[in-house]
């Protein structure tokens, strides 16, 4: 995971403020609490992933996503990040709205479904694929709502969300030189900044 | 011969009073001349006397918070001796633990059955109703007493929670941590009817006096059990209660009478009278309208965060699923004002279906919580104190 975070941490401005949407065990609010001074609160569902938080000193509040963020005023924070959270909840878009209304920027980052091995597994043997940034089957994953980085360049154009920056990483969360050449088949990871437009 | 205590009780504690001579001016614009404070205080202060924790009693509780008196009962330990000990979610080989009787309090503080040294007769209803911030202020006093200038935290359930809150909020450098525990911001015109019910079962009561009744050798004994028995309506919850006691008659039949006839009706009856024997009615009464007072955000506009922007503590707030008295909900202005104010907080919603009561159970996400949140506190006081 460290250069997941490594590369969210260069976006995020020091001393800024930050909600983490699905924040599990807090490491990602940690490791921005020490290498960029945020101030941050977590947002999380899990109680297990909450004692974590709680004993990494992290501040953690207890609270389901699809509740949407009523808690939280308009622009009242920096950066409202959501980690490989996206592809789990099942309202997709009334979340992003939220994040983009309480936060001034938003990042996310989800499993890349266009990757070229998911496309062989269905075209080849007719099954629901099994790779490593998307391990589950369909009968055992979390996820509701699998999509593509042009799906979700495709939702951001319709919903007049900015992509300020993208990245895109391998399984192991490394950025390498070839998934830039043709992102939507080569990488497995996407990392996205937003703005409101 | 000194019983076997088990080995993460704090053991056999003695209370201690403190005497304060030095006026105290209260929110309802009286002074108290005098009072004293009576406390319990278990674990070793350290030597730059940083690792003091507070420990707030709610409506009937009191200063024994743990550990065993030396008449007392063995099943009986403190009210919150679950929590509090060696190796137990509040460690007293950490911290060092103070809890005191608040003011106008019927266990040895200064309160309604205290005499008065104007009369020389017991307060009674002439004494004046104390408010959470007279409270805090009374405690602030007894901490310069024990030479504690910043607590490493500060502690309490339901109104003690609401003491926690006004600590951060009066004495910001004082506090540390503030948890904050099955609480509300305020009372809801729900909670306060049910405050003004249980005063009129205690006001309605022929033996009440007016207040006066230790003049007259009896005590309001059926209006102090009724509300005894409301409360604690309050304090379980419906899923609790048909857990516990279901519609189980006691006898298999119904009798087509008004004896106890269900568990429910015998357990109510049990606690309403086993409270009566140990409570001033008094006192009951005036802490139901300490409860209904406390509203720190009145002095700021009704804005809750602007009460909180003065706070410097870290903030552990924890509700529970059951808990209709002071509902999540409520917990959740308070980590919403917390969050507005930009301060550190951290919230958790822990399943149960004890209701209110769920604050005094050892249930072990909660505990886990506690002892996880308070392992940090102690490793932050040891490393300033080294």
């Amino acid at each position: 995971m460290r250069p997941e975070l490594d590369l969210i941490s260069e976006w995020i401005r020091p001393g800024a403020r930050v909600l983490d949407l699905g924040c599990g065990d807090g490491a990602l609010l940690a490791y921005l609490h020490t290498h960029r001074q945020v101030n941050g609160y977590g947002l999380e569902i899990d109680s297990t992933n909450l004692v974590q938080c709680i004993r990494a000193g992290v501040n953690v509040i207890h609270a389901d996503l699809e509740a949407g963020l009523a808690d939280f005023g308009d622009s009242s924070f920096d950066y409202v990040i959501m980690t490989q959270t996206l592809q789990a909840v099942k309202h997709t878009e009334a979340l992003l709205d939220e994040m983009l209304r309480v936060g001034r920027q938003g990042i996310v980052t989800f499993p890349n479904f266009g990757f070229w091995r998911c496309r062989l597994q269905i075209a080849l043997h007719g099954l629901m694929p099994v790779v490593k940034t998307l391990p589950y089957h369909w009968y055992d994953t979390p996820n509701v709502h699998l999509f593509t980085l042009r799906d979700f360049e495709e939702l951001c154009r319709r919903k007049r969300i900015d992509i300020l920056q993208r990245m895109v990483l391998d399984h192991a969360h490394q950025p390498r030189p070839w998934p830039h050449w043709w992102p939507n088949l080569l990488g497995e990871i996407a990392l996205y900044r937003l703005g409101r437009a | 011969m000194l019983p076997n205590f088990p080995p993460d009780s704090v053991g056999l504690v003695t209370p201690q009073t403190a005497p304060f001579t030095e006026p105290l001016a209260l929110d309802c614009g009286r002074i108290l001349h005098g009072y004293d404070l009576v406390y319990e205080t278990y674990g070793t202060l350290n030597a730059d006397r940083s690792n003091a924790v507070l420990i707030c009693h709610a409506l009937s509780g009191d200063h024994h918070v743990a550990g065993y008196h030396e008449d007392a009962d063995l099943n009986k330990p403190g009210w919150w001796d679950n929590g509090i000990g060696p190796g137990k979610p509040m460690d007293t080989r950490e911290f060092f633990v103070v809890c005191c009787n608040n003011l106008g309090g019927c266990k040895g503080s200064t309160g309604p059955t205290a005499i008065n040294p104007d009369t020389r007769k017991p307060y009674g209803p002439d004494f004046p109703i104390v408010t959470v911030r007279d409270w805090v202020l009374s405690q602030a006093r007894l901490a310069d007493r024990l030479g504690i200038q910043q607590w490493a935290a500060v502690i309490g359930g339901s109104l003690g929670g609401m003491q926690a809150m006004q600590w951060a909020i009066a004495f910001p450098e004082r506090v540390r941590h503030a948890l904050v525990i099955a609480a509300a911001p305020r009372l809801s015109a729900m909670n306060i009817a049910f405050n003004e019910v249980a005063r009129q079962a205690i006001l309605s009561d022929p033996d009440f006096h007016h207040g006066h009744y230790y003049d007259f050798g009896v005590v309001p004994r059926r209006g102090l059990m009724l509300a005894r028995m409301l409360g604690h309506i309050t304090y379980l919850s419906e899923e609790g209660m048909r857990a516990k006691f279901g519609r189980e008659l006691r006898e298999g039949k119904p009798n087509f009478n008004f004896d106890t006839e269900f568990e429910v009706e015998s357990y109510l009856r049990h606690q309403g009278h086993a409270f009566v024997d140990r409570f001033d009615a008094n006192t009951y009464l005036l802490i139901t309208k300490t409860l209904d007072y406390f509203d720190p955000a009145a002095d700021f506009d009704n804005d809750l965060s602007a009460a909180f922007h003065r706070a410097l503590a870290r903030f552990l707030v924890i509700s529970f699923t059951s808990d209709w008295r002071f509902a999540p909900a409520r917990s959740r202005e308070i980590v919403r004002a917390l969050v507005r104010a930009g301060r550190e907080v951290s919230y958790a919603e822990v399943p149960s279906q004890y209701g209110h009561d769920a604050f005094l159970m050892p249930i072990p996400l909660y505990h886990d919580i506690l002892r996880d949140y308070l392992a940090r506190v102690a490793r932050e006081v040891n490393a300033h104190a080294a």
